[in-house]
């Protein structure tokens, strides 16, 4: 018997044969499958009994209630919470994938000081103690320099109790510089105040109201007011008629009953032109005019000068005129001033929600619509919220040092002669620090809340200034564009982790305050940046220390809220319609006690400023026509965050292949003006405008109007994390900003453009 | 010179021969079968016991003959599974008989505060969404219809894990063919099985993500 190769090799074969007659393959590769689900990295779900925990986002001003399902110390799903009055239980992405946010790798884990040079990302990590004794050393040596007016403060709000302690903080201290960043809440505030002699929000009834007349506010497509709208049309068997004007179809125009592309900047042209139509036809509400009604007709100052009052300020924005200015047709003027002053309960809105910012002539313009029709305080009418007033503010006493510095001129013009009425000029920060000679105006910067670096116009004159400015303090959860540049960090919990209340979100018809509370244990060594604030001003000791008799932030707010205390830990929301009830004849505090038209605070301010003019100003968009011959508008999408905090990884999964694919952005055109370009669907093309250019890919869209670039804002981020980072860009910074002559604002609705097949 | 028939005599002289070839065939085809079907599932998995045994019948009797006295629902509809220490300390805080293992139990967990880590023979894997409310609330099942007779034991079986996927060997089924039932009297558990029945009892599989959320 000769023993070979062929045995070996059968010995195989039988072998192989043999082990298909068993259940070794069949079951090893069913369990090599179970294996490799749970290889342990994969992440697994807790198990174990929920909790569901009432709380609030705060990713953004729109305040909608949240039910965090939890197991354990886990945040597992948010939903919307069902009975919330601004939401009922609708919710943006932004708050569905918050989560990512929390557990997710853009986190910053505890304090730092910066190791490397300024945006190398080296940190050093460093004590809490040591983190805020290298704070208060430095602004108590500012102090004793005579130089507390040196120390700013920026902040996304200035309505929350965290925001309160911080301005608190730093009017003891001595500096009038606490800035709220941009946004387009800023011109309606403004025109409120000035037309109603109010400080707070405007409330429109969206949920009664029979006609929406809204220019370009992004109701359905941004946060901001999208919970309340989204819940709003919800409702069924709802017949009220939205009228979107706006230069593209986004998805608010898209679901409206009509669509008017009116082209961008004209906004102000159209709503005088239907003031001009409701006036000429009589169809204005002559009670509430005569009665509570201010400049409606001209009008004589104190000094026995005669203004101009509405009726001859829309003298000249006849239709034809504006249908010039607007390219709409006359008959769609006529029509829509029609619908509207026939409508039951009209509102008309501007400024809530968009990427662009407003004029303050475009507020005060779409607001005296609802003058017209006298809709105010009504069911389905305009409501004037008050700014919070549920903190009781306690008095504080100031020393000699802190007065002085209050006394200095806020840093970005706010308040000056020339912007008397207006609180709060960010976009003129960089510049006001650029053009410094000598020493930067700044010295210190306390950025807490709102990504400056990132949400400012033109951010790249912004980071310059930021340069100049010595000391950096970063409180922001996340290593965002502006904790890049800083030389501290002193990280503020998630708003899962943390207590926060939240004030009545723009555009709510009554009072409505939220709290937002610890739903898991922090992550990482984190704190609250009113706690941070508090121990500072313990520290420096004197009227500073005095000024803050709490132990903590939770402790202000329990004392400071007393009894709603209580209804907001069990329903996460406490609201009062009692502000719905006010009569007309209270409501008005201007000094003349009512609407103001043509609001002679505005006059008294523009007539220090040398301009007696009462018409409206036009906002040019900076930049040659001949070689930026098309315009660039920024839109809001609800799948992309345009805030301060970057897109969720799960939002950015979302978007279409052609608004992003991998890294390179989409701008939308219209074929049309695509055509004259040479550009076709998907070409790599280059922007440009007077600010910056940007890289991105075209995308046809019959939904835009000829002559215009459309481009998403909220990407081409840098910070937060890889997963994040590096997608598209970021359009603000191809915006560079236009000051409203009439408030110093911002209102850079665009940039003048070009575009070129890359 | 050698001729070509020479040639294929001399290479058929060094082969070897047609039927040592076949014995070898056979050999590997046996020790393979006899690998396959004895020596595998033993090397596959292993046999483990429980951290204490436990007479499910005792209990049964105190708590009043109902299962859902220890496995009970939670006020969310989730089910609460194996009774955590909280749950058995309520009871046995202090040892209430004789026995052993209520001593033990005492001694090792409730003395030193630590939950009993129990091996769970119907355990799936975590990308499996099963709810026990919609079948035994909802299609009115029994416990025993799945689980098998648990409530007569008087002790915990033991407990046999898949070495690769550290799952029970309940799940696939104790025959290695996934023939018949389970030694327990209760149902095999993966996804066929599940389907199986669905498509019996509801006339459809159902969807993928009623079970992979
Ligand atoms: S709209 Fe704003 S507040 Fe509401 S869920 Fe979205 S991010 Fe949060």
């Amino acid at each position: 018997m000769k023993i070979d190769r062929r045995c070996f090799l059968s010995l195989v074969i039988g072998g192989a044969v043999g082990t298909t007659l068993t259940p070794v393959p069949w079951k090893l590769t069913d369990d090599i499958a179970i294996w490799s689900q749970n290889w342990p990295w994969t992440p697994v779900p807790e198990d174990g009994p929920s909790k569901f925990v009432k709380s609030v986002c705060t990713q953004c001003p729109g305040g909608c209630g949240i039910t965090v399902r939890t197991i354990g110390d886990r945040a597992i799903k948010i939903e919307g919470q069902p009975d919330h009055p601004v939401n009922n239980g609708s919710l943006c992405p932004r708050a569905i994938s918050a989560t990512q946010h929390l557990y997710g790798p853009s986190r910053i884990q505890g304090p730092m000081k910066r190791a490397g040079e300024r945006g190398q990302g080296k940190w050093e990590k460093i004590s809490w103690d040591e983190a805020i004794k290298t704070v208060t050393e430095k602004l108590a040596e500012l102090r004793t320099r005579g130089k507390p007016h040196t120390v700013a403060c920026i902040s996304d709000t200035d309505g929350n109790g965290s925001s309160y302690l911080m301005d608190r903080f730093l009017q003891a201290y001595g500096s009038p510089n606490f800035i709220r960043t941009p946004s387009s809440a800023d011109a309606q505030e403004l025109a409120l105040y000035l037309s109603c002699g109010r400080q707070g929000t405007i409330g429109y009834d969206f949920r009664k109201a029979d006609f929406i007349l809204s220019f370009g506010c992004a109701l359905m497509d941004g946060c901001d007011t999208a919970g309340q709208v989204m819940s709003a049309f919800g409702e069924q068997d709802k017949k009220t008629r939205l009228v979107q004007i706006e230069a593209r179809l986004s998805d608010t125009a898209a679901k409206a009953a009509q669509w008017v592309p009116a082209k961008p900047g004209s906004e102000t042209a159209l709503a005088l032109g239907l003031g001009h139509v409701i006036v000429r036809d009589g169809l204005y509400n002559k009670a509430f005019i005569d009665n509570h009604g201010f400049a409606f007709e001209d009008w004589q100052d104190d000094a026995g000068n005669t203004h101009p009052g509405y009726r001859s300020l829309v003298q000249d924005h006849s239709p034809d005129k504006v249908a010039k200015a607007t390219g709409l047709s006359e008959k769609v003027i006529e029509s829509l001033a029609r619908s509207f002053a026939r409508a039951h309960r009209p509102v008309a809105v501007s400024g809530l929600g968009s990427a662009a910012p407003d004029s303050l002539d475009q507020a005060l313009a779409v607001f005296a619509l609802n003058a017209l029709a006298g809709n105010f305080q009504k069911p389905g009418g305009v409501f004037l919220i008050d700014e919070p007033d549920y903190l009781s503010w306690t008095e504080m006493k100031i020393d000699k040092t802190a007065s002085a510095g209050n006394q200095h001129p806020r840093v970005d013009g706010a308040g000056s002669e020339k912007f008397a009425h207006t609180r709060y000029l960010p976009n003129r920060l960089p510049e006001a620090i650029n053009s410094a000679k000598g020493d930067s105006p700044v010295q210190a910067l306390l950025v807490a809340g709102g990504n400056p670096l990132y949400t400012l116009a033109d951010p790249r004159a912004a980071q310059k200034a930021f340069e100049k400015i010595p000391f950096i303090v970063s409180f922001s959860t996340f290593i965002d564009e502006t904790a890049e540049q800083a030389d501290l960090l002193l990280p503020h919990p998630h708003f899962l982790e943390s207590y926060q209340d939240v004030p009545t979100p723009r555009g709510m018809a009554h009072t409505v305050v939220s709290l937002a509370r610890p739903v898991v244990k922090p992550q990482y060594d984190t704190r609250h940046m009113a706690d941070v604030v508090i121990q500072i001003a313990k520290n420096l000791g004197g009227f500073i220390e005095n000024a803050f008799p709490w132990k903590n932030y939770e402790d202000f707010l329990r004392k400071s809220l007393s009894d709603q205390w209580k209804t907001l830990e069990k329903k996460g929301f406490w609201s009062d319609s009692r502000s719905r009830d006010t009569s007309l004849d209270k409501i008005f505090r201007t000094s003349s006690q009512r609407f103001e038209f043509f609001p002679m605070s505005k006059f008294a301010a523009m007539n220090g400023n040398g301009n007696k003019k009462a018409g409206v100003e036009k906002i040019e968009l900076p930049g040659n026509i001949d070689k930026l011959p098309l315009v660039l508008v920024p839109y809001t999408s609800m799948r992309i965050s345009d805030g301060a905090v970057a897109n969720t990884p799960f939002m950015t999964k979302t978007l279409d292949a052609n608004v992003v694919l991998e890294n390179d952005v989409f701008v939308e055109i219209n074929p049309k003006t695509a055509s004259e370009y040479g550009l076709s669907q998907g070409d790599k093309a280059t922007v440009k405008t007077q600010a910056g250019r940007a890289e991105v890919r075209v995308n046809l869209f019959e939904g835009i109007m000829p002559g215009l670039v459309a481009m998403p804002a909220g990407l081409g981020r840098t910070g937060f994390s890889d997963y994040i980072a590096g997608k598209g860009a970021n359009v603000y910074s191809l915006i560079a900003p236009a000051a409203d002559p009439a408030s110093g604002l911002n209102a850079a609705w665009g940039a003048r453009a070009a575009i070129a097949k890359a | 010179m050698s001729t070509q028939s020479d040639n294929q005599t001399a290479a058929a002289g060094n082969r070897s021969s047609g039927w040592v070839v076949f014995v070898f065939f056979m050999i590997g085809l046996v020790a393979s079968i006899i690998s396959g079907w004895v020596a595998f599932p033993k090397l596959l998995y292993s046999t483990k016991q429980q951290p204490i045994d436990f007479n499910h019948q005792v209990h049964l009797e105190q708590m009043g003959g109902q299962c859902n006295a220890c496995h009970f629902f939670r006020e969310d509809g989730s089910f609460s599974g194996s009774p955590t220490l909280e749950e058995c300390k309520s009871c046995h805080m202090y040892p209430m008989t004789g026995n052993e293992n209520e001593q033990k139990f005492i001694d090792e967990y409730v003395n030193q505060d630590k939950e009993v880590p129990w091996l769970i023979y119907a355990e799936q894997p975590p990308c499996v969404f099963f709810s026990h409310a919609a079948h035994v609330r909802g299609a009115d099942m029994q416990c025993a219809t799945c689980h098998g007779d648990i409530k007569n034991s008087t002790s915990l079986r033991e407990y046999q894990e898949n070495r690769l996927t550290g799952y029970s060997r309940d799940i696939w089924g104790k025959s290695m063919l996934r023939l018949g039932e389970p030694d327990h009297g209760g149902r095999r558990q993966k996804m066929n099985d599940c389907a199986e029945c669905h498509l019996k009892e509801t006339g459809s599989k159902g969807n993928c993500f009623q079970c992979h959320k």
